[in-house]
């Protein structure tokens, strides 16, 4: 009898110790299972020394401290709720039909979790239908045309940083507000989506706010021109009060090499709507009183908090440099998707469905070491933030940026539903947010 | 100040620097039918070696004037490495074969020799601006130009009239021409062709480098620049008809005209100019505007 007892009794007691193991197994392996992010960043041309590079330490400083758990409340638990990260990085240079093919490689070789990644407008246009249609959660870290969301809207798709049209009113209020009795003004952006778009809204904003000044020229020269010397040339010749560009990476930066030489920068203002990244690269060639923005108040604007100085604090350690606006926004996509896996996972749950990451994303509102960011629009997808703009002057060698005015997010964005273009020409009234 | 003056003045200067960066790829398409894609990347070894050296001559305290010195030994030096070894370890053994198969070679190193510059010198920027301003500058009108923007003007007619010279009026040269002409011929009458393809390529290397290192002062010399050059010195050869020398020097001097005519009076058609004088010439002469009548053999 005591044999018949203790043999099922064994049984059933190895059956549930088996169980119990294979269970404790499963989720340990669940739990030591990384989230795999794509990020997608310039590694080379002219982008990669700028953006995609700083964008890439960035990342690694921000998924290395992550998954040690040492980032500040509200992001000190480890990884995504106790779960590690792991990158698995791209280049992004090559054109929008590569990374077309790039993404859907991540997707569905590398089996990543989730993308990070875009800084061009054209990558980000072509890739953001692509990574719908593969049902995976995509956040656009740092491209700025506003068309994503206000040409199309998205499931998947998520932006963690203001679009652009920001950076072309900000720009113009700063200018007026400085220079009220600016009367002519020109303009060199390169010819593609964000060149495009950088102009349009600057023209727009400048005939809202100061219709008698006159535009004398508009240079849209090819993305990598490299040579700019006629340009250089017509700009000289139009007299202009101001000039705006939106150039960026080896085109600015040539630009600038080009025309300090000539004197253009003595007889017409600067306005660079995204020159914060080169104000140590540019020392000597950056004139006094460019008007420079960061695309959102990152980089020099962004203002002291506990998430600042530990952004600040490890990407110096990681790069001997303090963090430029680039790397801001990828702060700004990884501490979006933690604020809302952690959202969705909810206490002491497991890992969340991809839907309820969504769910939790979509009108968050978190924290981030340039402030507050609020997805309020695109349905949700799109974030906003507030800005800020200042004014060159270069200090024992070392370009730096004073007389800073800060920009309340309704003063610059678009409410949702308007497209960027009409709000402007429609008066840019303060939405209700 | 005229606009067509500022047209004209801009339009020579960025033929200068076209003509520069293109005349050593027309120069190995003339002797060795090589269409060679690798010229983007020597004449981004050039600029890279340019801003190195010079860099750090000026950092050193040595006198800047030195400095143009150092960009032309940077390119010469890059010339004589990289020359030789890509035709005499790899681009010899290949001597014969279709011009596909010669173009797909020369792209593959391109590739190569783009991830060793960024594994040398990194992805990050490097500036060598002082050259630029260092001679100062002078006015036409109301617009100021760097002297050094004549440098580009005179070392573009010191490249061009030195080849024109040695081409025609010295023994190498006329040997050159004979195996431009019918290397088969050349070979059977004692021309040593091997090392006429040797030399060649040397020269046609150490001019993509000089073209990168005179342009290393005006630009923030970074991963990619080889490839943006690559695709504007073919548009021009292609213009001038392959391998015509003087037909690289006349397209040159179209193509920066017409761009500078339409960034000056019209800028949106700035992205469109050089194509638009390739579409022209293409459809007027299919090969060119020098090309050369090809016998046929039976």
């Amino acid at each position: 009898m005591d044999g018949n007892f203790s043999r099922p009794l064994k049984t059933a007691a190895a059956v549930l110790a088996g169980a119990t193991l294979a269970i404790t197994c499963a989720t340990a392996h669940a739990q030591d299972k990384p989230i795999r992010i794509g990020l997608v960043t310039f590694l080379s041309g002219p982008a990669a020394g700028p953006f995609g590079v700083p964008a890439k330490m960035a990342a690694d400083a921000i998924v290395d401290s992550l998954n040690a758990g040492k980032a500040p409340a509200p992001y000190n638990i480890k990884g995504f709720g106790g779960t590690p990260l792991e990158l698995t990085i791209v280049d992004e240079a090559g054109g929008a039909t590569k990374q077309v093919t790039e993404l859907l490689n991540l997707i569905e070789r590398q089996n990543v979790d989730f993308v990070i990644g875009y800084i061009s407008s054209g990558d980000c246009l072509a890739v953001a239908p692509v990574a719908e249609e593969l049902k995976t959660l995509t956040i656009l870290f740092d491209c700025g045309t506003p068309r994503v969301f206000e040409e199309a809207s998205y499931k998947y798709v998520f932006r963690t940083r203001s679009h652009a049209t920001m950076d072309a009113v900000a720009g113009a209020m700063y200018l007026l507000e400085n220079r009220p009795a600016v009367k002519s003004y020109a303009g060199i952006n390169q010819n593609y989506a964000w060149g495009q778009d950088s102009w349009a809204d600057f023209t727009a904003v400048m005939a809202t706010l100061k219709p008698e000044a006159t535009i004398t020229s508009s240079q849209m020269p090819k993305f990598g021109a490299g040579q700019y010397g006629p340009e250089i040339s017509a700009l000289l010749q139009t007299n202009s009060d101001v000039i705006h560009s939106s150039l960026w990476g080896g085109d600015l930066e040539a630009f600038m090499l080009q025309a300090t030489p000539r004197g253009l920068f003595n007889r017409s203002q600067l306005v660079l709507v995204a020159g914060e990244p080169y104000l140590h690269r540019l020392a000597g060639n950056m004139p006094d009183g460019t008007v420079v923005g960061a695309r959102g108040p990152n980089g020099v604007y962004a203002q002291k908090s506990a998430l600042n100085d530990w952004l600040r604090q490890i990407y110096k350690e990681r790069a001997e440099i303090y963090p430029n606006y680039p790397a801001y926004s990828v702060a700004m996509a990884f501490l979006g998707l933690k604020a809302a896996y952690e959202k969705a996972r909810g206490a002491g749950g497991g890992a969340p469905a991809t839907d309820d990451v969504i769910k939790a994303f979509e009108f968050l509102n978190f924290d981030s070491p340039a402030g507050k960011v609020m997805m309020k629009l695109g349905k949700g997808h799109q974030a906003v933030t507030g800005t800020a703009y200042g004014t060159t002057r270069t200090v024992n060698g070392q370009v730096t940026v004073g007389n800073i005015k800060y920009y309340a997010l309704e003063r610059v964005q678009p409410p949702e539903g308007v497209k960027s273009l009409d709000w402007i020409k429609s008066g840019m009234k303060p939405g209700n947010w | 100040m005229n606009q067509l003056h500022a047209v004209l003045i801009d339009g020579l200067i960025y033929s200068s620097w076209l003509f520069i960066i293109a005349v050593g790829l027309t120069l190995i398409y003339g002797v060795m039918k090589i269409l060679n894609i690798a010229h983007g990347s020597l004449y981004a070894l050039g600029a890279y070696s340019a801003a190195s050296l010079a860099g750090y001559w000026i950092n050193q305290g040595h006198a800047p004037m030195g400095s143009y010195a150092m960009m032309l030994v940077a390119a010469i030096l890059v010339g004589l490495i990289a020359g030789p070894v890509i035709e005499r370890g790899l681009l010899r053994f290949m001597y014969g074969k279709d011009e596909i198969v010669l173009v797909l070679v020369t792209y593959a190193v391109f590739l190569i020799l783009e991830d060793f510059i960024k594994l040398t010198w990194g992805v990050d920027p490097y500036f060598l601006y002082q050259p630029y301003s260092l001679l100062g500058s002078f006015d036409v009108g109301n617009l100021t130009y760097p002297v050094y923007n004549l440098v580009l003007f005179g070392m573009a007619v010191l490249i061009g009239v030195t080849l024109v010279w040695v081409l025609t009026k010295t023994r190498r040269g006329k040997m050159l021409v004979a195996v431009i002409h019918d290397r088969e011929m050349a070979a059977a009458m004692g021309i040593n062709v091997s090392l006429v393809y040797f030399v060649t390529f040397t020269a046609g290397a150490m001019l993509g480098a000089v073209g990168g290192a005179l342009t290393a002062p005006m630009i923030s010399v970074q991963p990619g620049i080889g490839a943006e050059t690559i695709v504007l010195a073919f548009a021009v050869v292609v213009i001038g008809g392959l391998g015509s020398l003087p037909g690289a020097a006349l397209a040159a001097v179209l193509v920066g005209l017409v761009r500078s005519a339409a960034v000056h009076y019209r800028p949106e058609l700035d992205l469109f100019a050089i194509y638009f004088v390739m579409a022209v010439v293409l459809i007027m002469r299919p090969k060119g505007l020098f090309s050369v009548q090809e016998a046929r053999k039976i």
